[in-house]
Parts: structure tokens; C-alpha cells; sequence
């Protein structure tokens, strides 16, 4: 991996900032450059939150991403994610929770958006509610994202623990083992969608198809994704 | 030195740390908080308390107090948001006259875009004013290094020094190289003649003069500085200054040939600049904020002498904040091909937050001037000025700290009935206690709501130095009629009784204060016991 450009979106409060938190830091130990531009203030109140991530073994410019540059969206909401969609490349991946934030009157329909996310060419969706409860905590949506966005960042997964254990320092222990599990979880989930998107199936199918999966065979599928891309 | 992810904030504080600070003063803004946070969080050394750092009542303050550190000998940092700098404008005038003996540095975040602002003015005319230096960094590693350099250039030319940080540098976080260990404290010794520091015009005309006569060493310094690198090549020149030179270079390929100067360091460079403009048959010029620069060429040269693109003429929005994409436009370029934007996707503004105390004191104020559709309430700076929006509807100014009261005592004297102001516990202490001295003075027939959720909400719960039984002690010491100050506590529970009681006080023809107390949600709850 070289250079990426990464838009994290969601809603205040949702842990945009937890997860960038844990791309920085892991990007820093392998010894990149990085920029990461946050917002603060007014905007942070329940509102659309966007944080803009730039890695690169050389040093980086602009403090965010320019149009057509960002190599991944990823939302830990669909709508806040479909927002962002025009930072992406051609080649760009948006990767997102596909369960809504209703706290606005004129949320759109959710399967329209769904929809709208699975016609893009290159894209993940992601049950990240469900997927956290499984992984013991309901705040963990944000960290079953990162660990869906996996493969597109670049970064091994064993890589994020460092950051993971550090973010949670002042917490009670379980909380960063729910984290762990919620990164692999994700992953497993990512690896499954795109496979069976690949099969031919629809993006609601291969959703509610990933939804039936057991843990056990969640974290298979993205160990098994590992596998196959050091394999290749 | 070791690796450290700063924010631009940060990195103002951390070099201010390792430049030997002995106290930071500020009141909360976006973008500028989190340089006094930073500090207030490592102002402990092998656990001894080196640097002095609360939080001061406003800005002016805040000034003052960093002033007289610096009399004393030792270092100080102020920073404040840029409409704070309105605030501090009294002190920060007169400071370039009395000069700085430790060294003083002004630390102002702008913010260009208005993410979370009622303007977006630029500080360096305010240095310009002022005839004081700038730095504008225009990464997280300058913000650090220029910091460090800032405070020992105030102690060696005896003046203020700006550092002029703009949100998106602010706000940004990125990897850092910093000192292993901070600077002990310095201390260069008391100001030795008083008079210099004493502005009656007897002096102030000798400091006058001294002041500009280090405005000409500054102009010197400014065109042999290493922060204003001039690089003459091909005959398209760039002009750019602070982070707007990241758009440039993100859009610069190696075979292109601009001459490029860039501007770290004012007062401006003018033998540089007239070199590059000399050079060149076009000048695209590049700055965030005000077209500040592109101006004063205007003003130097005649539009006409050579062609100067900029903000003024159109190439780049007059307002606003850039980017690389509206500067890569500017440079001629094509845009990146992109996947296109996604269409019909709702707004999601900001809002209260579930439970906020806000919500219920705006469906009390609402509903008791239901019968009243006149009725006008005076709104002020604060996570209480979403009542803006529905589903509150509920307020019909904001404008600047404190304005809520002065403007409702106006109103009021200009006939209006009811008139009403909501003003924040934190925003009352910094700039409403004045305005409301002269509505007890004619006991003008008006309704203070004093939204107390003992805290500066909206920019991370700072605490604040007017709340609960010191709020009411300060409300009763200036005179506010015992008989016309409540408190009510706003839940949805009391709504009836709140509201009745909230009428009684508006139909009184005259001053009341209603003072809503609930804390902040937001507030962690080991901090909340105090405050009801």
C-alpha cells in the first residue's frame, strides 16, 4: 500500500473520530505520514459528521481529500456514506452500515438508498447494528466498519490491536475485546457480501444472506479473505 | 526529538509548551480551543505544576492576564477564535505600544467557511492594525516550529506576535516531529522602566514611534526570512500564503514551471513580491481568508500594471474557504474524473442534543408567548442558538457574545412588548453582566432568560465561572429585583407550572430574570453534583 485516501462519515456521536483514531495510529507504527481533518464545534451536535484521513509514505498536501481522489467512503450510515460519494474515483469503494439514523423528518426511503449504495460499481454493505450486538457492545457499530473496510485500506488486522488497546486505555477490559471482535466480525462480513455478490446475488440478498451467517463462520470468511489475498 | 499526531491546535500548544510558556490564557472557541486544552492537560512536569492555565471569563481578559505575564519577564500564550480577537481588541491595540518583555504570542484561529461562526473576518488585518508580526503555518509541523521561533522573536524585538491559524489547519491532525523534552520556564526579568508600559501620551507617543521604527526591522526580517521562500522560474507565478499553499502544491505537477513565493511571515515580504511580480507576465494569487495580499497588490501596483488573479478577480470565490479543487481550476487544470455526487439526499443539521435542558426552556418560552405574535427573543452564541431551527422555531437573533441583552434593552426602548433574550450561563459571565447592569439601571421592561447548564456547552463542556448559587449571588449583586428573579428548572414535568410562571413575568412591565437551570447532558456525571 502506498497511498490512501479515506472519508469516514456518519452522525455526531456515531465514533467517526474513534475510527480514524485507529487508522492514524496504526498508520503512524508502520511509519507514514498522515493528515486527518476532523469537525468540531456547532457541527458535532447530532448532525452529519465528516472526517477526511490521507496516508502516504510521502509527504501529503491538501488536509482533505480532493474530488476523485478518495479511494474509500466509508459510512458508519448509509445516507451520511452516499453523501461523500463524489470524493470517490472511479475505482473507489464506498463501504457502509446499512442501518439508518432516523433523526431527521425527511429520511428517505431505506431501500431506495440500499439500493442506491449497491448500484455503485465497487461498494460493501454491512448490517453494522446487528454485527455489534453480536460482538457484545451496541456502541460498536463504528469498529465493525473498520473492520469492513479491511481490505480496502490496506492494513492487516492483527495491525489495529496496538490502537484498539490504546483507544480504550481508561475502559473496563471487555469493552476493547468487544472492539476486537467487531473489527473481525466486520471483516468476515465484507469478505461474505462481496462473495456473494459475485455469485450473482442482489445486494438486498446478499445482505439478508450474510445476516444468517453464525459468528464462527463470519470470522472464517474473513480469515479466509486473508488468505486468499496473500495468496494472490 | 519523537513523532507526535497533533492537531494544528495542538501543535501551537505543544510548541508553546516547549518554548518555556509559563501561563496560557483563553475562553473557549471553535476553532481555537483546543491549543488552551492541550496545554491545560500536560501544564504538569514530573508533577510539578510549571504553566498557570484556567480558563479567563472572555477574551479581553485572557489578554490582559497573558499582558502581564509578560511584563513580569515570563512567556505567555493568549488564543482565542477570531471573532475573540473583536473582544481582545482594547489590549491587543495598545500591546504593540507597550511591546512584549517576556515573549507574548496571540494565537488566532480563523475561520474561512464559517463551520462554526458567525463571520469569517481575517486576523491579519488586525495585525496590520496592530503593527505587529505574523506567522502562518501552513502545516501541523509549522504551526509547531513557528511557535517555538514566535516566542523567542517577541523577547528579541520587544513585541506581540500573531500566529494566525485558519479551522482546516486547526482541525487537522497530523504526525509531528517535537522536542523530547519542554523548555523549563523562562524568565528574562521584570519590564525595568515603567513608563514604557504606562500609555499616557506623554509616552504612548515615544512607544508610538518606537513601534513603528520596529516595523521597519520587521519588513527587513520579512524579506530575508526562510518562512517567505521566493523561487523564480518560469513567467506564471503563484503568490501563496499559510495552508492555501497545500492546495497549490496538490495541484502542481514536476513539469510545471511556476515561479512561486510563499508568504509564512508578515509584514509582507515587498522586495520578493516585486521580484516575483517583476518576473512575471500573470500572478495567480493564493490565500485563505480575505484577499488580503491580492488587495493591497491592487493597491501598490494599479490592477492594471500586470495581471493578478486572485479572489478580486473572480479566478477564486471571494469568499468562502478553498480547496485543492477550486484551486486546481483556477490553475488551468482539468478536474479528476469522479464518480459523480449522489442526488436527493436529505440535509442533516446540527441539533440538541436528546435530553438537552435547551429543548425544554424553548417549549416553556414558546408556549408562554403563544398569545403574543410580536413577541421577539433576542438569541446569543451558544448550542442554544439551534433554536433557530424546528422544531423549536423559537429565537429571532444571534449576532455576537452578549448581543442578546444589549439588543432585547433596544428593542424594548424602541416600544417592542414582549421583548425577550435567551443568553447561556457562559456567554452571560463573558459579555452580558454590562448590558444587563444598564436594564437594572432604568429597570427596563424586558425578560432575561439565563439558560443555565452550567457549562460552555457547545464548544466540549468547559466549565464555566457563573453558574448555580454564584450565577444568582452575581444576579442579585448587580441588582436584578428579588421579587422579578426565578428559577425554574426546565423538564417536561414542571411545563405547566414553568410556562404560567414564565407569563406572570413577561406581563410584568418591567425587568425580570428567569434563570432555567438544568445541567448540560453532556456533562460527565462525577462534574454534575455541584451544579443544581
Amino acid at each position: 500500500m502506498s497511498e490512501r485516501n479515506i472519508i469516514l462519515a456518519g452522525v455526531g456521536g456515531q465514533g467517526i473520530l474513534s475510527i480514524a483514531y485507529v487508522i492514524c495510529h496504526t498508520a503512524l507504527r508502520r511509519g507514514m505520514h498522515l493528515k486527518q481533518s476532523e469537525v468540531h464545534g456547532m457541527a458535532q451536535r447530532g448532525g452529519a459528521v465528516v472526517c477526511h484521513v490521507r496516508l502516504s509514505y510521502e509527504p501529503i498536501h491538501a488536509d482533505i481529500v480532493p474530488t476523485g481522489m478518495a479511494d474509500i467512503v466509508l459510512g458508519v450510515e448509509p445516507v451520511e456514506a452516499l453523501r461523500y460519494q463524489g470524493f470517490l474515483s472511479p475505482r473507489g469503494w464506498l463501504v457502509t452500515s446499512a442501518a439508518p439514523l432516523r433523526n431527521i423528518s425527511d429520511y428517505p426511503d431505506l431501500d431506495a438508498v440500499l439500493e442506491q449504495v449497491a448500484a455503485l460499481p465497487h461498494h460493501v454493505l454491512v448490517d453494522a447494528k446487528q454485527l455489534a450486538r453480536l460482538a457484545g457492545s451496541a456502541r460498536a457499530e463504528n469498529m465493525v466498519m473498520l473492520g469492513a473496510a479491511g481490505a480496502q485500506l490496506g492494513f492487516e488486522p492483527e495491525e489495529y490491536e496496538p490502537a484498539i488497546r490504546g483507544l480504550f486505555a481508561g475502559k473496563r477490559a471487555e469493552v476493547a475485546e468487544a472492539s476486537l471482535r467487531a473489527v473481525a466480525l466486520g471483516r468476515g462480513a465484507a469478505a461474505a457480501y462481496i462473495q456473494h455478490r459475485d455469485e450473482g446475488l442482489q445486494g438486498g440478498q446478499a445482505l439478508a444472506r450474510v445476516g444468517e451467517m453464525s459468528e464462527a463462520a463470519l470470522i472464517d470468511c474473513g480469515e479466509g479473505a486473508e488468505a486468499t489475498r496473500h495468496g494472490g | 526529538m519523537r513523532t507526535e499526531l497533533l492537531l494544528g491546535d495542538e501543535a501551537v500548544a505543544r510548541g508553546a509548551i516547549d518554548a518555556g510558556i509559563s501561563g496560557a490564557f483563553s475562553y473557549p472557541g471553535t476553532p481555537a480551543t483546543e491549543i488552551f486544552e492541550y496545554i491545560e492537560r500536560h501544564r504538569e512536569a514530573d508533577g510539578v505544576r510549571r504553566i498557570a492555565a484556567t480558563w479567563s471569563t472572555n477574551e479581553k481578559v485572557a489578554y490582559e492576564e497573558a499582558l502581564g505575564m509578560s511584563y513580569m519577564g515570563r512567556r505567555s500564550i493568549v488564543s482565542m477564535k477570531h471573532v475573540g480577537l473583536n473582544v481582545a481588541a482594547d489590549p491587543f491595540m495598545s500591546s504593540g505600544l507597550t511591546g512584549a518583555r517576556g515573549g507574548l504570542v496571540l494565537a488566532v484561529a480563523d475561520d474561512p467557511g464559517m463551520h462554526s461562526s458567525q463571520n469569517e473576518q481575517d486576523s491579519r488585518h488586525y495585525a496590520a492594525l496592530g503593527n505587529i508580526p505574523v506567522y502562518e503555518p501552513g502545516t501541523q509541523q509549522e504551526a509547531y516550529d513557528m511557535t517555538v521561533e514566535a516566542f523567542a522573536e517577541s523577547e528579541r524585538l520587544g513585541v506581540p506576535v500573531m500566529m494566525r491559524l485558519v479551522t482546516r489547519l486547526a482541525h487537522s491532525r497530523a504526525d509531528v516531529r517535537v522536542r523530547d523534552e519542554p523548555h523549563a520556564p523562562t524568565d528574562v526579568g521584570m519590564v525595568r522602566d515603567w513608563r514604557d508600559w504606562t500609555l499616557l501620551p506623554v509616552n504612548a507617543r515615544r512607544r508610538y514611534a518606537d513601534l513603528l521604527e520596529k516595523v521597519r526591522t520587521l519588513s527587513a526580517i520579512s524579506d530575508s526570512s526562510p518562512h517567505n521562500p521566493l523561487c523564480i522560474a518560469g513567467p506564471k507565478g503563484i503568490l501563496c500564503s499559510g495552508v492555501a499553499m497545500n492546495y497549490v502544491l496538490e495541484n502542481l505537477d514536476e513539469q510545471d514551471e511556476y515561479s512561486l513565493l510563499r508568504v509564512g511571515f508578515y509584514p509582507l515580504p515587498v522586495e520578493r513580491v516585486r521580484r516575483l511580480i517583476e518576473h512575471c507576465d500573470e500572478v495567480l494569487v493564493v490565500e485563505e481568508g480575505d484577499a488580503l495580499i491580492e488587495s493591497r497588490l491592487h493597491g501598490l501596483l494599479g490592477a492594471n500594471y500586470i495581471r493578478i488573479r486572485g479572489r478580486l478577480s473572480g479566478d477564486l470565490p471571494r469568499a468562502g474557504e478553498l480547496n485543492a479543487d477550486l484551486v486546481r481550476r483556477a490553475l488551468g487544470k482539468p478536474a479528476h474524473e469522479s464518480l459523480g455526487t449522489a442526488q436527493g439526499l436529505p440535509a442533516r443539521p446540527p441539533q440538541l442534543c436528546a435530553g438537552c435542558p435547551h429543548s425544554d426552556s424553548y417549549h416553556h418560552i414558546t408556549e408562554a408567548l403563544e398569545a403574543y405574535p410580536e413577541a421577539r427573543v433576542f438569541s446569543d452564541i451558544g448550542c442554544y442558538t439551534l433554536g433557530a431551527f424546528p422544531p423549536y422555531n423559537a429565537i429571532h437573533s444571534c449576532v455576537e457574545m452578549g448581543a442578546s441583552i444589549g439588543m432585547a434593552r433596544g428593542a424594548a426602548l424602541a416600544g417592542l412588548h414582549p421583548s425577550c433574550c435567551t443568553i447561556g450561563d457562559s456567554t452571560f459571565v463573558h459579555s452580558g453582566i454590562a448590558p444587563l447592569i444598564d436594564a437594572v439601571h432604568d429597570d427596563t421592561n424586558m425578560t432575561v432568560f439565563i439558560l443555565d447548564n452550567a457549562t460552555t456547552g457547545m464548544t466540549g463542556q468547559q466549565e464555566s465561572a457563573g453558574t448555580g448559587a454564584s450565577l444568582m449571588r452575581l444576579l442579585e449583586g448587580i441588582g436584578v429585583p428579588a421579587e422579578h428573579l426565578l428559577v425554574v428548572e426546565p423538564l417536561a414535568k414542571n411545563h405547566a407550572e414553568n410556562v404560567a410562571r414564565i407569563r406572570r413575568e413577561i406581563d410584568h412591565r418591567g425587568l425580570s430574570v428567569v434563570v432555567s437551570r438544568r445541567a448540560c447532558v453532556r456533562i460527565p456525571p462525577e462534574r454534575r453534583r455541584s451544579t443544581t
